[in-house]
């Protein structure tokens, strides 16, 4: 009994990555390496305005004195910086005029994975910023979101067009020297989403951007601003596949999202990048600075993350609750198999009165991977009648795989209410044979109770992503049958 | 022989110390005492005094509290004179076998201690004549010397403490009682190092007080190693009750083997600042542990409890609870790991950390942690961080039960999941009067202590 549900998970865990194809378009690269030239380069590149190459080095500058953090339970094999293509965009087209003048190349990838830029857009009501490599080559539904005064664009675009809103939030949440990879990336970044949602307004779709690696030895720095303004409401999704490739890829993003009054912001992460192989050769490096501020009074942020791929993660989506009454919550799956890592969580930072935060964390671990928590709920001395609830919980799939919780509470305040609990156990034996007893089979009850062992956290997800995110956790665990 | 030392750079002036100091250090120490020194000088050297930079120092930087001007007693003077005579821990029908150290150094044992045939129980200087074999081959094997360099420090300073050895199959029939007593007109600083080794079979509890006699500062840096053998039962209990001005770094490293059960419970009742490690490595299958503690905090004191339990084989079990209740502008601490080694299989592990913060200025910082390699475990922890429940307080005071009187019932029933594990019954009802009383307000001294009833001798009421 125990030897065969061994086999069947061998079996379901050892499955390839299913989107392992690469698109062959022509691209603009600079040589590797990173040095001031590189970063006037690609400032000059996208014809940026003067405050923009000041901002990127200054943070230059301070990266230079910066060190890799080693803190993390992570095994991250030396990265060369100075070898590494810092900016790469598919080459310049004429301005498109319709979806028929996009790449037919461009067009099969999207289809393969799904990603509804054609006719299916409509349907489905996502506007979608698809980004591959860098630069937004089509942006739909712009006009449906004018109207109501809602900005949606790259960040390229913003930086020229809306200055005053770029000046006031870009790098006030993520400063330019809050980590390494955060400094590196306002140094280098090359594009990414810019969200405006003006006061009262509701936003009528979920905003979507597809990030897309798909040039050898580039990495990949995205930069996304959303501000969300008094009583708005906004709901953006992020999911991203890589294609297969055999030298590690970096990727060091930034989010930063605003939330003014009563304002309410809600992030949703689907995470597919390339692994690395059975073996553990390849994939993605995935170092990623997400951060929120509840600025104002009554407002809210909600993160959702199902992390599925990439060969080491490093992210911690964090909420800074400023405003009064403000809510934030994390709400995250994380899956490694074979030899991925991931050190993921979350930092609560309870700064006004009467805010109240939740964190529910599903880890899922197989093969030879290492699955660690790491979160940090701080109540600071003002913040009275804070309120933190912290589930964590981890599912071991196979007995050479590692399952870390480290939570950190700091507590400064007596009116707080701060509860932690972690759990970390195996597929019962029993849960199985109840399974196998209704003619389910081994494999199927595994995949059964993966997810409803997530479920809390895929429910939280918009209804096209928590399809896709099924579909990712069978990939990810049962490779072959998914 | 009593040395004044002016410390302002820490490493540097310690191992100058060390280095001037080194004959006395060495003189009537026993060999594999020595031997060890050097190397753990290297490592305290490269290490130094942890700051909070050291994540397992994080909440408590201990380099301020090593600076300053300090005694250190090379010989044991002190510990011959008729301190303890003026001394008697009342733990009231509690029958121990009493052992008196002072500043760390082992005083005279109680004259009649009618150990059963076999017990030692004697200073380290000792230990290696009265048992040669088990000394060498336990001194320094379970203190963690590279990565913590306290215990590094402690083991190059160290020169002596209670040895205690229980042979095969003995189970004693009371408490041995190792009373630690503070004192001297200098502020001071100590070290002591204790070694206990229960053979198979065998059953011991063991009683750690720590008191202080005189308003001096004192700075102690204490380590604890236990080897508890096959098919042995341990307990330890540390009753922390010293003045406010008192630093405290307190390490209890056991070692078990297969079948043992072992329990440690810190109960801080009173002082400056404490930080207790407990490691417990379960290095056979079918160990259990229980790792439990009580800390008491109030004025400006700061408790730190950081534990390490180590499945490092299969089939073991451990559980662990601290409660602390942190009164005025006092500060706490709690960080604890469990390691789950790979293959350790069928582990079950609970941790869990509560906390009540009764004022604006009390601060709680707590690090529960998990570090899993097996699959086939059942492991949980859980932190909080509260206050009293106002149902509970509303139910009471429905009932008649004035607010103040309620506060105290509530706090008492949180603190008293800890005070239950104590599994020698009088120290459990000792534990239990003094708690109430702490929470009363009643407890500015040791109330077992009867020095601080007599005149003129009230310091350690501070």
């Amino acid at each position: 009994m125990a030897e065969d549900q061994n086999k069947i998970l061998d079996e379901v865990t050892g499955g390839e990555y299913k989107y392992g194809f690469y698109t062959d378009i022509e691209m603009d690269t600079i040589p590797k390496g990173l040095t001031e030239d590189v970063i006037r380069m690609i400032s000059a590149k996208k014809n940026e305005p003067e405050y923009m190459l000041e901002f990127r080095l200054k943070a230059f500058e301070k990266w230079q004195k910066m060190e890799m953090p080693d803190w993390a339970h992570l095994n991250i094999p030396e990265i060369d910086f100075q070898d590494i293509i810092y900016y790469a965009a598919p080459k310049k087209k004429p301005q498109l005029e319709s979806m028929d003048d996009v790449d037919p190349e461009l067009r099969a990838t999207f289809d393969k994975l799904g990603i509804p830029l054609d006719e299916q857009k409509i349907l489905s009501g996502v506007a979608v910023d698809a980004v591959i490599d860098s630069v937004s080559v089509k942006t739909t539904f712009k006009e449906t979101l004018a109207e109501k005064g809602i900005i949606f664009c790259s960040i390229s675009e913003a930086v020229h067009e809306f200055p005053d809103l770029v000046k006031k939030y870009l790098g006030t949440v993520v400063t330019d020297s809050d980590n390494f990879f955060a400094a590196l990336n306002s140094a280098v970044f090359t594009d990414g989403s810019f969200v405006y949602i003006p006061k009262g307004v509701r936003c009528p779709m979920e905003l979507s951007t597809y990030f897309r690696i798909n040039a050898m030895n580039t990495g990949q720095f995205e930069r996304t601003l959303i501000v969300a303004d008094d009583d708005s409401y906004v709901s953006y999704l992020e999911g991203c596949t890589a294609p297969q490739r055999d030298e590690n890829q970096l990727h060091a993003a930034i989010v930063e999202i605003v939330a003014n009054e009563r304002a309410e912001v809600k992030y949703s992460t689907v995470q597919n990048w390339y692994p690395g192989d059975k073996e553990g050769k390849g994939g993605i490096y995935n170092f990623v600075t997400k951060r929120a501020i509840c600025k104002g009074d009554y407002s809210k942020v909600s993160w959702t993350q199902v992390e599925t791929g990439s060969a080491i993660t490093w992210k911690y989506p964090s909420c800074i609750l400023q405003g009064d009454h403000s809510v934030g919550e994390f709400y995250s799956v994380a899956v490694t198999n074979n030899y991925q890592q991931a050190d993921t969580g979350t930092k609560m930072i309870h700064l006004g009165k009467n805010t109240r935060s939740l964190i529910v964390s599903k880890g899922v671990s197989a093969g030879k991977s290492q699955n660690s928590y790491r979160g940090l709920v701080k109540v600071s001395k003002r913040a009275d009648n804070a309120r933190n609830f912290s589930q964590c919980d981890s599912l071991l799939l196979g007995d050479r795989c590692g399952a870390h919780t480290f939570p950190y509470l700091e507590i400064a305040n007596n009116s707080a209410k701060v509860e932690h609990e972690a759990t970390t156990s195996k597929i019962g034996e029993d849960q199985i044979f109840y399974c196998n007893q209704r003619g389910l089979s081994t494999e199927d009850a595994v995949g059964l109770i993966v997810n409803g062992y997530v479920k809390e956290v895929i429910n939280q997800l918009p209804m096209e992503f928590a399809v896709e995110a099924q579909k990712l956790l069978q990939i990810s665990l049962e490779g072959s049958v998914g | 022989m009593n040395v004044a030392c002016r410390i302002v750079n820490l490493q540097e002036e310690y191992i100058k110390l060390f280095n001037d100091q080194k004959s006395l250090l060495q003189s009537g120490a026993p060999k594999k005492m020595n031997s060890l020194r050097d190397d753990a000088l290297k490592i305290f050297e490269e290490k130094g005094i942890p700051s909070n930079k050291v994540e397992a120092y994080k909440y408590t930087n201990l380099q301020p509290y090593f600076k300053g001007s300090l005694n250190v007693a090379f010989t044991n003077d002190a510990a011959h004179n008729d301190i303890t005579q003026h001394f008697h821990c009342e733990v009231p029908q509690l029958n121990t076998y009493n052992v008196f150290l002072v500043n760390g150094w082992f005083s005279a044992k109680d004259s009649d201690l009618n150990l059963p045939d076999g017990v030692i129980v004697c200073s380290m200087q000792e230990a290696e004549q009265k048992a040669p074999d088990v000394f060498e081959k336990y001194y320094g094997e379970t203190a963690p010397m590279k990565e913590d360099s306290l215990v590094a420090m402690n083991t190059a300073f160290a020169q002596d403490g209670a040895f205690i050895y229980v042979p095969k199959g003995v189970v004693l029939d009371k408490p041995i009682q190792l009373v630690n007593i503070m004192t001297g007109d200098e502020d001071r600083l100590a070290f002591q190092r204790n070694l206990i080794v229960v053979d198979e079979n065998a059953q011991l509890k063991v009683m750690l007080c720590d008191h202080t006699m005189s308003s001096q500062r004192f700075v102690i840096n204490t380590v604890t190693e236990v080897f508890a053998k096959e098919n042995s039962v341990f307990d330890v209990y540390n009753v922390q009750n010293q003045h406010n001005l008192t630093t405290q770094v307190q390490g209890i490293y056991v070692h078990q083997k297969k079948n043992s059960n072992i329990l440690t419970n810190n109960l801080t009742l009173h002082a400056g600042i404490a930080r207790n490690n407990v490691n417990v490595t379960m290095d056979d299958d079918h160990c259990e542990s229980h790792v439990y503690g009580l800390y008491l905090s109030d004025k400006n004191q700061h408790v730190d409890n950081s534990t390490f339990i180590n499945h490092a084989k299969p089939d073991c079990q451990s559980f662990e609870l601290f409660k602390g209740v942190m009164d005025d502008s006092a500060t706490g601490a709690f960080s604890g790991r469990v390691y789950v080694a790979q293959d350790a299989q069928r582990t079950n592990a609970y941790q869990s950390n509560n906390n009540l913060l009764l004022t604006d200025n009390a601060k709680i910082n707590s690090k529960p942690q998990l570090e899993i390699y097996a699959d086939d475990v059942k492991c949980s922890h859980g932190a909080t961080v509260g206050q009293l429940d106002d149902e509970a307080m509303f139910y009471l005071r429905a009932r008649g039960i004035n607010k103040e009187e309620g506060r105290i019932l509530l706090m008492f029933a949180f603190a008293y999941e800890v005070i239950e594990k104590i599994r020698v019954e009088p120290l459990k009802e000792q534990i239990r009067g003094l708690v109430e009383k702490r929470f009363r307000g009643e407890f500015d001294k040791c109330d077992s202590c009867v020095v601080c009833g007599q005149p003129g001798s009230n310091a350690s009421c501070l």
